[in-house]
């Protein structure tokens, strides 16, 4: 039912919103392509404040149409995009920015990835390590005898056509 | 009397479930094997009473007895009969008891099939998966019955969301819990084992099967779920990396990496305490994601906000499997003897990559989900954590899986030879090349590094058929015998080559409908034409229509490419009676290049529509390539029906002559 309470929520969304509409309206869209494409960029990144993780790209919510208007008049006013998206944090708080800044409250989350890969490759290699030495302790993989040798030579002349390591069921 | 009758049914099913912890459990204990037989007619017995429970309820649904307060909240009379059954587990009461029930199942399902399981393993097996259907049938008898009468009966119900009144949603929610309670069952053999305190290959070769199985449905689950977004929404997004979602995905991850690690344990009888700990992790996910979802925590802002008892309530639960799992685990785990040695580059090698990989970005998709909760309850600091994030962490850490993917199945157990890998690759990677350079050159636009994306998706998907064609020994033998080793082929090495085919396809479409995506929004007034990747989309009109329990208004819009008609796509905004909420139903043409999207939005002053055409290439990819992995562990699955567990048969089989 996760995706389905996460329907709810949308359908309470629209509800609370102005009807079936969606996403950026026909009205709001720059004449200019290139600043209109900045528009998409920059919102894409913003969160819709009353709906759950939707940037006010994708929502419909009236507080979305006014961050897009907002946006796009900031763009028209000449600001940079780390300007409007400054100028809308400034108003929001950080809660707005889809991709949090990093700072210390966020560091955590953007080393968690890394962290876990090195405790990750670190556990492997330190359990592979460990194994290794174990079997070599417990002589499985002492090496073979002059005598082993040879009979392991025969054994794999016997077979004509070497078969691909897998073709037996796995 | 029937819902009074299905009340009663499932408080006898949580005393059989409290009765099948137990007593097996003591059983094994002090080696009594008539304690632990009773495990199974137990398993048999509350698999029947939860299934009567929910039949039950589901004919309250059925009939629209308005007089059960859930029915009453959650249908209306006027829906269709699929909405009616469906909406049993449209609502958070309902979907409890189903989410039970598939519990019972799988436990039915290991006492049926499971004969061969040694004595004492499947008396606690049976037993620990008793002892959550307890957990889950007490919290739904105390915090959510949907068994509760309403008296005076209402006329009529409040009716399901309009939103979920849709096939793929309809079955969504089964698929999904199949997979995410099918993993309880590697849950529980792990802990089996770890009390056992004795685990060998046999017990991988067991819990494989299992896991494959919840595995593809919960593939097929998360892809309904995404496949309905993408139609429903009406924006054309399919995945949002919304809280909801990564609950669901985080076990599919956790997953993904035990059926690839359990097989290095069955094969090889290495990763033994790995593999335990990750069968414990994945139930473990699959518990949080039920937290996540049903405790409010995610979604407290909103009106349908749930009691906070059941949050607390569940939260307890998953406190107690996971931590009480883990505690098993620390004290137990030393004593399991590991097994094969390996060198880094071999077929053991690569699958560790896998799950080195798989569980980092398991644990990214966990703090990216948890780090804004977290945050807030320490701090009151409200941060958000969205698609950016999960671009910039996750993305990263699957390209070196996609690349690494095609060099598993080449090397051999033991030791590999990464450089006879690299040359059965060659095609693969030559084809990669090739993909780069003609959308470098063919595309002008979207992000430069898309290109690669495709590439490395082309690369995978190449990389598995080099896997078959190797084996088979394409081009170097006759093709009649090419024909003989394919049809000698293992089905799991078919199974294995295809899931990966599908992984392939997944990611040549999320690459190529997020970076290429074509939309045009404007007003069109009837009679006006606009073209969007090579359609002239002409609109006709709006036209009012009625359906059974909704209005709509139909916009049609007749699509041609070049002149020649291509059909005719009907957009809707609909309004459905009870509950009168509107809804999008965008027209969508499917082709082989990709999807056309119209939608219809709200009239404007001077007579035109808003209006979205979206042009979606290769979107279908997604979806097929999850279908290509549940087709491909159905076919594994088959490979290994008569050897699973079934060592008596495969003695028989293996002694006959060979076929």
């Amino acid at each position: 039912m996760r995706r389905a309470l996460s329907a709810l929520v949308l359908v309470l969304l629209l509800l609370a919103g102005a009807g079936a509409a969606m996403a950026v309206e026909p009205d709001e869209i720059l004449p200019d392509p290139a600043l209109e494409a900045r528009a998409r960029h920059i919102s894409s990144g913003l969160r819709c404040l009353v709906c759950q993780n939707q940037s006010i790209d994708d929502s419909n919510a009236p507080l979305a149409r006014d961050l897009r208007l907002l946006v796009r008049e900031r763009l028209k006013a000449g600001d940079s995009d780390a300007q409007v998206t400054r100028f809308i944090e400034d108003r929001y708080g950080e809660f707005v920015l889809l991709s949090p800044p990093l700072s210390w409250r966020t560091l955590l989350l953007w080393i968690a990835p890394l962290i876990a890969l090195l405790i990750a490759v670190w556990t492997s290699v330190r359990a592979w390590r460990r194994r290794q030495a174990q079997a070599v302790r417990a002589g499985g993989a002492a090496p073979l005898s002059a005598e082993e040798e040879k009979r392991l030579a025969a054994i794999l002349a016997e077979r004509e056509t070497p078969t691909p390591p897998d073709s037996r069921p796995q | 009397m029937i819902i009074e009758l299905g009340h009663f049914a499932l408080v006898l099913a949580f005393l059989v479930a409290l009765f099948q912890m137990v007593v097996p459990a003591y059983g094994a204990h002090v080696r009594d094997s008539r304690l632990m037989s009773v495990a199974e007619p137990a398993a048999l017995c509350q698999f029947a009473l939860l299934l009567l429970a929910f039949l039950a309820l589901m004919q309250a649904y059925v009939t629209s007895d308005f007089s059960v307060a859930n029915v009453a909240a959650n249908s209306h009379s006027t829906k269709p009969l699929l909405y009616r059954i469906s909406g049993v587990w449209g609502n958070h009461e309902g979907s409890m008891v189903l989410w039970v029930l598939i519990l019972a199942l799988f436990g039915a399902a290991v006492a049926a099939f499971g004969r061969n399981l040694p004595a004492t393993l499947k008396a606690n097996v049976l037993s620990v998966q008793a002892s959550i259907a307890v957990a889950f049938v007490l919290f739904i008898l105390l915090t959510s019955n949907p068994f509760v009468r309403i008296d005076p009966p209402p006329a009529d119900g409040n009716g399901l969301n309009p939103i979920l009144q849709d096939p793929a949603l309809a079955f969504h929610p089964p698929f999904l819990y199949t997979g995410y309670v099918g993993f309880s069952i590697a849950y529980s053999f792990a802990i089996a084992a770890l009390i056992d305190g004795r685990i060998d290959a046999a017990w991988a070769r067991w819990v494989r099967p299992w896991t494959l199985g919840a595995w593809m449905f919960l593939t097929l689950g998360i892809a309904m779920g995404s496949w309905w977004a993408y139609y429903e929404l009406g924006w054309g997004g399919w995945w949002f990396w919304d809280p909801v979602e990564n609950a669901s995905f985080m076990p599919w991850l956790a997953g993904t990496a035990l059926l690839h690690s359990a097989l290095v344990m069955e094969k090889r009888d290495a990763l033994k305490v790995w593999t335990v700990l990750l069968a414990i992790l994945t139930f473990s996910l699959s518990l949080m994601g039920t937290f996540l979802v049903r405790s409010g925590i995610l979604t407290s802002v909103h009106a349908f906000a749930v009691d906070p008892r059941r949050g607390v309530f569940v939260l307890a639960i998953m406190a107690l499997f996971t931590g009480g799992g883990l505690a098993l685990f620390a004290l137990r785990a030393r004593d399991l003897r590991q097994g094969g040695i390996f060198a880094p580059i071999s077929r053991e090698g690569s699958l560790v990559l896998n799950n080195i990989l798989l569980t980092t970005a398991c644990a990214t998709v966990f703090v990216g989900t948890l780090y804004p909760l977290m945050l807030e309850s320490l701090t009151g600091d409200k941060i958000s954590v969205g698609p950016p994030y999960f671009d910039w962490t996750f993305g990263p850490l699957m390209v070196p899986l996609l690349l690494a993917l095609p060099f598993g199945p080449f090397l051999a157990w033991k030791r590999g030879d990464a450089y006879a890998a690299a040359q059965r690759l060659a095609f693969a990677a030559l084809l990669a090349l090739v993909v780069v350079a003609l959308a470098s050159v063919a595309l002008h636009r979207g992000p430069i590094l898309a290109p690669f994306g495709l590439a490395l998706g082309v690369y995978v998907m190449a990389g598995s058929v080099s896997d078959l064609a190797w084996r088979v020994r394409l081009g170097s033998v006759p093709l009649d015998e090419v024909w003989r080793r394919f049809t000698g082929l293992p089905r799991s090495a078919i199974g294995t080559a295809l899931a990966h085919f599908g992984v392939g396809m997944l990611v040549v479409g999320v690459v190529a409908t997020s970076a290429y995506r074509e939309e045009r929004i404007l007003i069109m007034k009837p009679g006006e034409q606009v073209s969007v990747a090579g359609y002239d989309i002409a609109f006709r009109g709006v036209a009012p229509a009625t359906g059974p329990n909704y209005r709509e208004d139909a916009g049609v819009f007749d699509v041609s490419r070049g002149g020649a008609a291509v059909t005719r796509l009907e957009p809707a905004r609909r309004i459905y009676d009870m509950p009168p909420e509107p809804t999008t139903e965008a027209g969508i043409h499917p082709g082989w290049r990709g999807d056309l999207y119209v939608v219809l939005g709200d009239p404007q002053a001077n007579g035109g529509y808003a209006v979205r055409v979206y042009f979606n290439p290769l979107v279908r990819l997604i979806w097929l390539g999850a279908v290509a992995m549940f087709i491909a562990g159905a076919i594994s699955l088959s490979d290994r029906r008569l050897r699973v567990g079934a060592p008596g048969r495969a003695r028989r089989i293996a002694a006959a002559p060979a076929e």
